[in-house]
C-alpha cells in the first residue's frame, strides 16, 4: 500500500515553503508604508486573537477525533469531527468579519503594500482552512454513512495532519502580523 | 484492496501498441506509469517542435542586419514562448516523464506510489501548456516579456495585454503538477523498492530523480507564490511588484531566481542520471565512484538553493552579496566536476562501444563542460557585468541546456527506445542525427560567445550592420537550419524504427539494471518475477553468479 502519511508530510514541507514566501513578502514590506493603513493602524489583535483560540482548539478536537478512532469509539469520533468543523467555521467567520470591516474602511488588496501583503497572506491561509473544512466535512459525511470504524484510517490521520499544519501556520501568521505590530 | 473493478478501459496489450485495446480513451484515462510516461514523451516531442520552430523563426530574422521578416512585437513573443516552452514544456516534463516510466521498473515496483496523482501531474502539465499557447489566439497575442518576466515590465501599465496572465496561470498549473510528481517520486523511491534494492544499490538515474524531486517540492512553491502574487497584481491591482505603488520589482527577481536557479539543476540532474546509466553500459564497466556521483548530486542540490543572486549581479546587490554569490556559484563547479571525472574514469580502460546513445553521452560531456566553463566565468561578478544580457549568456545556457540536457535526452531516447517499443532505432539514421546535431549545435551557438563579447545584446529583433555581425549571425542561422535538419532526421528515425526497426528483445544493450529484465515493451504489470537484487547490477549478478558485484551480499527474498 502506498504510504499516504509520508506523502502528506512531504506535501506539508512543500506548502511550508509556499507560506514562507508569503510571510517573507509581508516582512519585506513591513515598515515601508509611507501613507495609508498599516497593521498598527487598522487591525485589532484582541478580537482576532479570540477567534484564533477557536482554531487552536480545533487542533485539539481533531486530535481527540483521531484518539476516538483508535479506541474504535465511532460516535465520539463523529462528535469530535463535528466540533472541529464548527470551531474552524467560527474562525473563518471571524476572518470574514475582520475582512469586511477593513474593506468598509476602504482598506483593500490594492490600497497599499500593507493591504496587498495582509490580504494575500491571510487570504491564502483562509483558503487552506476552507479546504480543510471541506475535507473534514467529507470525512464526517463518510463517517455518518458508517466509514472509519477504526482503529486505523489513513484518511482521518492524513487530514488531521493537514489540519494541524493549517493551525501551525496560523500561529506563525498571527505572530508575524499581530504580535509583531502590537506586543513587541 | 478489494477485488479490482476496472472503472476505465485498460490496455491488455503491452505498450505502445494501440492494437487490441480500447483506443484513445484507454490513453486519456490511463493511470499506468508506462502509459503516462509515454504520453509525457509524446507531448514534449510536440512542444519541442513548436519551441524549435519559434527559435528557427528568430534565427531567420537575425540572419542579416536590419531584416524585417518578423515584427518586433512578434519577435518578443517568440523568444518569450521559446524559452518558456523549452524549459517548462520540453526538458522538464521529458525528464519527469522518462523518470515516471523508468523509476518503478528500475526499483522493481509495479507502478508509482500514487498512480492517479501521477495522471493528475501529467494532465496539469498538458493543460498548463494549452493555457499558455491559447494566449496566441487572444487579441493581444502571447506573453512578450521574456521567460523570466521581470517586473515592472510584466505588470500594469507596461503589459496591458493578457499574455502575462496566461503565462502565470499556465505555469502555475504546470508547477502544481510538477510538485505532485515530485512528491510521488519521493514516496515511490523511498517506499516501493523491491527486496534487496537498498538506497546504496538503486541505479544512479533513480538517485538523480530523487534529488531532483526534492528540489522540485522545495523550490516550486517559491515560484508558485510568486505567480500568485503576479496574478494578484495583474487581476486585483495588488502592489507586490509595482514600485510606483510601494511594491518592489527586485522582490520578483529574488523570488524568480530563488526558484530559477535550482530549476536549472532540475533540468540537468536527471540528464546526469541518464548519462550515468548509458556510460557504464557502453564502456562495459560498472560506474566509477557510485557514492561520489550520488553524493555530489546531493551537494549540488543543497548548494543550488543558495546561489540565485548570480542572476542579479547587474542589479547592484552590494559587494558582500556579490562576493558571496560569486564564490558559492563557483563552488558548484566542484561537485559537478566530480561527476565529469567519474564518467571519464568509467570510460577509462573500458571496451567502449560507440553506439548512438554512447555518442550522445560522450558529446554530452564535452558540450556540457563547455557550458560549465563559461558558467564559472560568468559566476564572477565583474565578468558578468560585461557580458550580462548579451549573446554570451545565450551561448552559455544553450551549451548547458542543449549541449547538456538535450544531448542527454537524445542519449536516453536511443538507449531506452527498445525498452519503450520493443524495436531498435536505426543506427545509421542515429549517426546522421548525431553528427548533424553536433555540427548544427556548435555552429549555432559557439559563435554567439564572440557576438556576446562584441556587445550584441540578447532579445533584440534586429541589429545594425556592424563589422562581422552580419556574417557571424548568418553562420549561427545556418547552424540553426542544420540543427533543424537533425531533428527531422531524428523524427524520421523514430517514424521508421517504430514500424520497421529491428526487434530488440528484452536486453539489447546487455545492460544491468532491472528495467532490462522486463519484456520490451514491458507487460502491463511490469515483472512476472522481479529478479533477486544483491548488488547494483542485478542482471550482471544473474548472468555471472560466479563473479557477483558484492560477493558477500546477504541474500534477501
Amino acid at each position: 500500500m502506498a504510504d499516504n502519511k509520508m506523502l502528506i508530510k512531504f506535501f506539508i514541507a512543500s506548502e511550508s515553503i509556499f507560506f514562507l514566501m508569503l510571510i517573507l513578502a509581508y516582512v519585506n514590506f513591513k515598515g515601508t508604508v509611507v501613507d495609508g493603513p498599516t497593521a498598527e493602524s487598522s487591525l485589532n489583535p484582541y478580537v482576532t486573537g479570540i477567534f484564533s483560540l477557536f482554531l487552536l482548539a480545533s487542533s485539539l478536537t481533531v486530535w481527540l477525533a483521531g484518539k476516538s478512532l483508535r479506541a474504535q469509539n465511532h460516535t465520539m469520533m463523529k462528535v469530535w469531527l463535528l466540533v472541529t468543523i464548527m470551531l474552524g467555521a467560527i474562525f473563518i467567520f471571524g476572518q470574514g468579519r475582520e475582512w469586511a470591516g477593513l474593506i468598509e474602511q476602504n482598506i483593500t488588496i490594492s490600497r497599499n503594500v500593507f493591504g496587498t501583503t495582509f490580504f494575500t497572506l491571510t487570504g491564502f491561509h483562509g483558503f487552506h482552512v476552507l479546504i480543510g473544512l471541506l475535507m473534514l466535512s467529507i470525512l464526517l459525511g463518510l463517517a455518518l454513512f458508517g466509514d472509519f470504524k477504526g482503529p486505523k484510517s489513513d484518511g482521518v490521520e492524513v487530514i488531521s495532519i493537514y489540519w494541524h499544519f493549517v493551525d501551525g501556520v496560523w500561529i506563525v501568521v498571527y505572530s508575524v502580523i499581530y504580535v509583531w505590530a502590537f506586543f513587541l | 484492496m478489494s477485488s479490482r473493478i476496472p472503472l476505465v478501459p485498460e490496455n491488455t496489450e503491452p505498450l505502445p501498441s494501440l492494437k487490441g485495446n480500447q483506443g484513445m480513451l484507454a490513453w486519456v484515462s490511463s493511470v499506468d506509469h508506462k502509459q503516462i510516461g509515454l504520453m509525457y514523451l509524446i507531448i514534449t516531442g510536440v512542444f519541442f517542435v513548436i519551441g524549435g520552430l519559434e527559435a528557427l523563426l528568430m534565427r531567420i530574422q537575425l540572419a542579416q542586419p536590419e531584416m524585417d521578416f518578423i515584427s518586433p512585437e512578434v519577435y518578443n513573443q517568440l523568444f518569450t514562448m521559446h524559452g518558456t516552452t523549452m524549459i517548462f514544456f520540453v526538458v522538464m516534463p521529458f525528464l519527469i516523464g522518462i523518470g515516471v516510466y523508468l523509476v518503478p521498473l528500475m526499483i522493481g515496483a509495479r507502478d508509482m506510489a500514487f498512480p492517479r496523482l501521477n495522471a493528475l501531474s501529467f494532465w496539469l502539465v498538458v493543460f498548463g501548456g494549452i493555457l499558455i499557447y491559447y494566449s496566441f489566439l487572444t487579441q493581444s497575442g502571447a506573453p512578450d516579456m521574456g521567460w523570466f518576466s521581470y517586473a515592472p515590465l510584466s505588470e500594469k501599465p507596461f503589459s496591458l495585454n493578457k499574455g502575462p496572465t496566461y503565462w502565470a496561470l499556465g505555469l502555475l498549473a504546470t508547477g502544481i503538477g510538477s510538485i505532485a510528481s515530485g512528491l510521488n517520486n519521493i514516496v515511490t523511491i523511498l517506499t516501493l523498492r523491491t527486496a534487496g534494492m537498498t538506497m546504496r544499490r538503486i541505479p544512479l538515474f533513480v538517485w538523480m530523480i530523487l534529488v531532483t524531486s526534492f528540489l522540485i517540492i522545495f523550490v516550486f512553491p517559491i515560484i508558485a507564490s510568486a505567480f500568485a502574487m503576479m496574478l494578484l497584481d495583474r487581476l486585483l491591482d495588488a502592489t507586490f511588484f509595482t514600485p510606483a505603488h510601494g511594491g518592489s520589482a527586485i522582490l520578483w527577481q529574488h523570488f524568480f531566481w530563488g526558484f530559477g536557479h535550482p530549476e536549472v539543476y532540475i533540468l540537468i540532474l536527471p540528464a546526469f542520471g541518464i548519462i550515468s546509466e548509458v556510460i557504464p553500459v557502453f564502456s562495459r564497466k560498472p560506474i566509477f565512484g557510485y557514492e561520489f556521483v550520488a553524493g555530489s548530486t546531493v551537494a549540488i542540490g543543497l548548494l543550488s538553493v543558495g546561489v540565485w543572486g548570480h542572476h542579479m549581479f547587474a542589479v547592484g546587490l552590494g559587494d558582500v552579496a556579490n562576493l558571496y554569490f560569486s564564490l558559492a556559484s563557483m563552488l558548484i563547479a566542484i561537485p559537478t566536476g566530480v561527476k565529469v571525472l567519474n564518467w571519464i574514469a568509467t570510460m577509462w580502460g573500458g571496451k567502449i562501444i560507440f553506439a548512438t546513445p554512447m555518442l550522445f553521452a560522450t558529446a554530452f560531456i564535452i558540450e556540457f563542460v563547455m557550458g560549465g566553463i563559461t558558467g564559472v566565468a560568468i559566476a564572477s561578478a565583474p565578468i558578468d557585468w560585461v557580458v550580462t544580457d548579451s549573446y554570451f549568456i545565450v551561448a552559455h545556457f544553450h551549451y548547458v541546456l542543449y549541449g547538456g540536457s538535450m544531448f542527454a535526452i537524445f542519449a536516453g531516447i536511443y538507449y531506452w527506445f527498445p525498452k519503450f517499443t520493443g524495436r531498435m532505432m536505426s543506427e545509421t539514421l542515429g549517426k546522421w542525427h548525431f553528427w548533424l546535431t553536433v555540427i548544427g549545435f556548435n555552429m549555432t551557438f559557439f559563435i554567439q560567445h564572440f557576438l556576446g563579447v562584441m556587445g550584441m545584446p540578447r532579445r533584440i529583433y534586429t541589429y545594425q550592420d556592424f563589422p562581422y555581425w552580419g556574417s557571424m549571425n548568418l553562420l549561427s542561422t545556418i547552424g540553426a537550419v542544420v540543427l533543424a535538419l537533425s531533428v527531422l532526421v531524428f523524427m524520421w528515425n523514430i517514424h521508421v524504427s517504430l514500424r520497421r526497426g529491428k526487434k530488440a528483445g528484452d536486453n539489447p544493450w546487455n545492460a544491468w539494471t532491472l528495467e532490462w529484465a522486463a519484456a520490451s515493451p514491458p507487460a502491463v504489470h511490469n515483472f512476472d518475477l522481479v529478479p533477486p537484487v544483491r548488488g547494483r547490477r542485478p542482471l550482471w549478478d544473474l548472468a555471472h553468479p560466479e563473479q557477483p558485484d558484492e560477493p558477500n551480499a546477504k541474500v534477501v527474498d
